[in-house]
């Protein structure tokens, strides 16, 4: 096992972290300062890769194709919060999970309608589908290093945003008491829906930019929510800082443990033994991770309400 | 008393009656179950439209009978497709079954539907388990057994002469049992096993060990979306130049071509059919196709259309007689109609005993990516479980 593997598997677990913090960041401010488990989040995942696919297509541009794509799943995501989301505040979590779960199925057909079953095409930009030589013999996809890049840049403006601005201040006051924040003046139903569209137009981004390296096709969100939202629970729910630490911990811990566990088995196993066991158990590593911070701190790591 | 005697006489008479003469259906009903939704939803709308038509071009007849075909989506859900079974047996009485993509839904319904004497015809499903111990003379595998297309891509990666191949799968049944059926075509060792998470999404960590494994070709069976994340993936990373990549025709037809597009280029990959065969019923086939839905037929579409000729032909040979069940399945077995594939015959477990051809992915004269059939890999192949089904 070389150096160069070690540092090329750890820059894909950061990828795959950031690509995992994109969704997550929506979800956890939504959850966090509104109190509604959005499960149509992953939906919105969905419909920013099928827009960003179409458009791309259209316009010939891959930036202006996700671009637009992810305007139109902003306003997708205005007209879901007034019709629906917004119903949903006073209701318990029950009615918030049939809610928006109903909202994935409908999402789906309504997909599965208008692009057909089959997994439609989104290709990277020319420029971006091969690989780059980062040092002399280590070549890297390009691609995933603009996710990386992407993905770094959106961290630090939310970062930025939540943690200098006076909207990141009211993000900041809801998440940590809603009803003070209430009572002290905030405008609470105009930022919630500041803070849905924000999550909309994030799950976009990482759909139409995940596009050229997943398949586009109907019921992907449902995979990437699962591990949103394993990432919500490990970072504390409602604080971004927690889902970016939540993301790149789940990304290379994942990484991590495809990549070395079964030839670490291999070392004081059989062969027969570690084959069997070595998947398994990469499996199931992020989940015990999960398990671990549930256990020594229930809150998260980053718990957004003190 | 005397009419109770009489009663009971008409009874008796009634019960004996459709043993001692078969009288000819009025109406032949198909129980169609197809997978449009689910895991498998592009794989069942690809059968959907073989079998509608089929059906078109016979006229809505089978062997000259009118037919009705009773279609439900199960889903992918074997609980589902079971209750659909149910529902086909007991209300609709169908003569024929067909439909389900996943071997899972073919276990699931086959008792079922063997209790009752309808004959299942698979359109794709040929899981080991029916080829082998628990064959069945009411089901027929029309398409192939599950193995077989990864035996011959592994024949013919020890006809290419790759010294280093790697495999890699999802770690569940379909994926264990691909790898087997690929060694034991490859018949030496390859050099790294690799199973992955069933719907895995990133595949970095892998590819990364491809590359510092650097085998000279990697089978995959990656079904669906995942083969569709991988592939994208694999050229992404620059690994096309040094690794071949070999597949089961599964990953690489006309439906993950359309998702996948120019890295596509290249692969090859194993199937019975493809559009380009030159024996008529396959031409009119795709021509009839392309017509009717503006797009090249996938091997799924291919098969369902085969098994709506299979019944059209038994129905013909049996006179429309379908209560004789032993009459409509030596019909059935004689696979005496024009199947797109050319001739084959079935085997004594009734899967089929026929070639396997290589296919690579290039651009046709169109400029259209699809794939193009190269040469035969496997001539009269039998599927190795024959040999344990007790049927003769």
């Amino acid at each position: 096992m070389t150096s160069t593997l070690v540092f090329e598997q750890l820059l894909n677990g950061l990828q795959f972290g950031l690509m995992l913090f994109l969704i997550a960041a929506g979800l956890t401010l939504v959850f966090g300062i509104m109190d509604v488990l959005n499960l149509a989040h992953g939906s919105l995942y969905m419909v920013g890769a099928y827009l960003a696919a179409t458009l791309v297509a259209a316009t010939g541009s891959f930036l202006a194709g996700v671009v637009l794509a992810v305007l139109a799943t902003g306003i997708i995501g205005i007209l879901l919060e007034v019709l629906l989301v917004r119903r949903l505040y006073k209701r318990d979590h029950l009615s918030q999970v049939l809610a928006t779960f109903a909202v994935i199925l409908i999402a789906d057909d309504l997909v599965r309608i208008i692009w057909g079953p089959a997994p439609i095409m989104l290709a990277a930009p020319a420029a971006l589908a091969g690989p780059v030589e980062l040092l002399p013999g280590f070549f890297y996809p390009a691609y995933r290093l603009l996710i990386i890049a992407v993905g770094l840049a959106l961290a630090i403006g939310l970062y930025l945003l939540v943690a200098r601005t006076r909207t990141g201040m009211l993000v900041r006051a809801g998440s940590s008491d809603r009803e003070m924040a209430a009572i002290m003046g905030v405008r609470v139903d105009r930022l919630f829906a500041v803070i849905f569209v924000l999550g909309a137009m994030l799950a976009a981004v990482a759909g139409a930019l995940l596009g050229p390296l997943l398949a586009v096709e109907v019921g992907m969100g449902e995979n990437v929510l699962i591990l949103a939202l394993v990432v919500i629970v490990i970072g504390g729910i409602g604080s971004i800082r927690g889902a970016f630490v939540g993301a790149v911990l789940v990304g290379v811990v994942d990484t991590a443990g495809r990549a070395f566990l079964p030839g670490l088995l291999g070392t004081f196993l059989n062969t027969a033994a570690a084959a069997q066991l070595g998947p398994a158990l990469a499996a199931i590593a992020i989940y015990v991770v999960m398990a671990a911070v549930l256990f020594f701190r229930p809150q998260g790591l980053f718990p957004a309400r003190a | 008393m005397r009419t109770f005697r009489l009663t009971l006489a008409a009874c008796a008479v009634a019960l004996a009656a459709p043993a001692l003469t078969a009288k000819p259906v009025d109406q032949v009903r198909v129980g169609f179950s197809t997978s449009i939704s689910g895991p498998f939803a592009a794989l069942g709308a690809e059968a959907r439209d073989g079998f509608n038509l089929g059906i078109k071009q016979l006229g809505g007849k089978l062997g000259g009978i009118p037919v009705e075909v009773f279609a439900t989506d199960e889903a992918g859900n074997p609980d589902t497709g079971r209750q659909h079974a149910e529902r086909y047996i007991k209300r609709d009485r169908v003569h024929f079954y067909t439909g389900p993509i996943g071997s899972n839904v073919a276990l699931a319904v086959g008792p079922a539907l063997f209790a009752a004497q309808v004959f299942y015809l698979s359109n794709n499903a040929g899981p080991s388990q029916l080829a082998g111990s628990q064959c069945n003379r009411f089901f027929f595998g029309t398409a192939w057994q599950n193995d077989a297309y990864h035996e011959a891509a592994g024949k013919f990666a020890a006809e290419r002469g790759f010294k280093r191949v790697a495999v890699l799968a999802p770690n569940y049944p379909a994926g264990q049992d691909a790898i087997n059926g690929f060694k034991r075509g490859f018949g030496k060792p390859v050099i790294a096993e690799t199973f992955t998470k069933l719907g895995q999404l990133d595949y970095a960590a892998e590819l990364a060990n491809v590359r510092a494994d650097a085998p000279d070709a990697l089978y995959i069976f990656l079904p669906g979306g995942m083969g569709i994340n991988f592939i994208k993936q694999f050229v992404g990373a620059g690994l096309s130049k040094s690794t071949q990549i070999v597949g089961p025709g599964f990953s690489a037809d006309e439906d993950v071509i359309r998702a996948v597009g120019e890295p596509m280029l290249g692969l090859f990959n194993t199937a019975h059919w493809n559009h380009d065969f030159a024996n008529p019923a396959s031409q009119a086939f795709v021509q009839a196709f392309t017509k009717e839905y503006g797009r090249l037929p996938s091997i799924y579409a291919a098969q369902a259309y085969d098994v709506v000729m299979m019944m059209d032909a038994a129905v013909r040979d049996t006179k429309g007689e379908l209560d004789d069940k032993d009459a409509v399945r030596a019909a059935l077995k004689k696979a005496s109609f024009k199947s797109v594939r050319g001739d084959f015959r079935f085997g004594p477990n009734q899967f089929p005993i026929q070639d396997y051809y290589l296919r690579t992915i290039g651009k046709d004269a169109q400029g259209r990516i699809t794939n193009r059939t190269m040469n035969k890999v496997l001539t009269a192949h039998q599927d190795t479980y024959a040999g344990q089904c007790p049927m003769k």
